[in-house]
């Protein structure tokens, strides 16, 4: 288990736009340089916004990868619940979810 | 000079990110609040402007995390968002170097406080500066309490450090103008987003308003978090403002807006 490494490359990525090009041209050999395990690996490989919530990335620097992908407010909302009753509750960081995996807070 | 206008606003990237998803009137009454704000702020006629903030992984990461920082540069960018998706474009917003020194300098007397050369502004500096500013002409000083990632700061350390700002602003020449963003109750960014605790964001805004030192700074971390969320943490800001203003506040707008994920405030507070 490595949040840290995982939080340090979204906080890489977030900020630099030659990061994001790699991101989109070179992900294997940029995510090779971040100590992550294979389900951190993976679940950034395929831009799973709900398990990487579940993993315990914290939502300020998720919040920047939805529109990366092209996902919508409702979607990446939408996408962290899917992702706790897929993958249960958030494991590590600082959350826990307060709200049911139906309700719909925002109203979206 | 000295302090010269003292208010503080939300900063929720939903406020323009999410515009067009909020009820028109909803909306309008909010970027109203904000706009009112900045025209008290300009009336103010301030040379520069201190933003104090809680950033959100921007510039300061857990491998090296300042309580306190002060940008010292002559220009920022910002945002560091997508630009199409906050709302704002990217563009570069003056500063004041030299002031920052100053301000830095008289600071770090009683307060430790990191300084930082380059800083890229994201939705806690743009989206108020969006209404306050509007033309980002006006320098900004920018001012970070770590709001985000644990240990924080303890509230008196915030007020402590609104007191070094502003005996930092009464040693400058310039008109300083002071706003915090940030708070109030708030789940940003996760699947809770657009919870609030209408009750405890009223309860804390009539303590800010009283000026009342000893019931803002009573909240524990554990508290705060319970009833207000990660986001809750940013009360900090407030709690700086407050701490260099000396004045009683006057909250203008206070109200939650689910779709933009927390009760939409702006408040003034006279200088004394």
């Amino acid at each position: 288990m490595s949040l840290y490494a995982m939080q340090k490359f979204f906080f890489h990525l977030n900020r630099e736009p030659k990061v994001q090009q790699r991101y989109r041209e070179d992900r294997a050999s940029l995510l090779a340089e971040y100590a992550l395990d294979d389900e951190e690996r993976d679940a950034i490989d395929r831009g799973d916004i709900g398990k990487l919530y579940v993993l315990g990335c914290n939502g300020q620097l998720l919040m920047h990868f939805a529109p990366l992908l092209g996902l919508s407010w409702p979607e990446y909302l939408q996408a962290m619940r899917d992702g706790v009753q897929q993958h249960g509750p958030v494991r590590r960081g600082i959350y826990a979810m307060t709200t049911g995996v139906d309700d719909k807070v925002a109203g979206l | 000079m000295s302090l010269v206008f003292a208010g503080v606003c939300s900063h929720a990237p939903g406020i323009t990110s999410r515009a067009h998803l909020a009820d028109p009137e909803v909306k309008d009454a909010v970027h109203n609040a904000m706009k009112r704000l900045g025209e008290q702020l300009r009336a103010a006629r301030p040379d520069a402007v201190i933003v104090v903030a809680a950033e959100h992984f921007a510039n300061f990461f857990m491998n090296n995390m300042p309580s306190f920082a002060i940008g010292m540069a002559d220009a920022y960018e910002g945002p560091i968002e997508d630009p199409a998706w906050l709302g704002i474009a990217r563009r570069e917003i003056p500063g004041d170097a030299a002031l920052s020194l100053r301000l830095v300098t008289e600071v770090m007397q009683t307060v430790d406080v990191a300084y930082a050369e380059e800083w890229k502004f994201d939705h806690g500096i743009m989206v108020p500066l969006h209404f306050l500013t509007p033309d980002f002409t006006t320098k900004i000083i920018p001012v970070n309490i770590n709001c985000q990632g644990p240990p924080l700061a303890p509230l008196h350390r915030a007020w402590s450090f609104g007191e070094a700002l502003r005996r930092a602003c009464d040693k400058a020449p310039e008109r300083i103008a002071i706003i915090g963003t940030g708070g109030i109750s708030h789940w940003p960014a996760t699947p809770d987003s657009g919870k609030v605790n209408a009750a405890w964001d009223r309860a804390f805004m009539a303590r800010w308003a009283r000026n009342d030192k000893a019931a803002m700074l009573s909240y524990t971390d554990a508290e705060t978090y319970a009833d207000g969320g990660q986001g809750g943490f940013e009360i900090r800001t407030f709690i700086a403002v407050a701490a260099a203003a000396r004045g009683q506040g006057r909250v203008q707008f206070c109200e939650p807006v689910p779709i933009f994920a927390v009760s939409c405030t702006t408040a003034t507070m006279e200088v004394i």
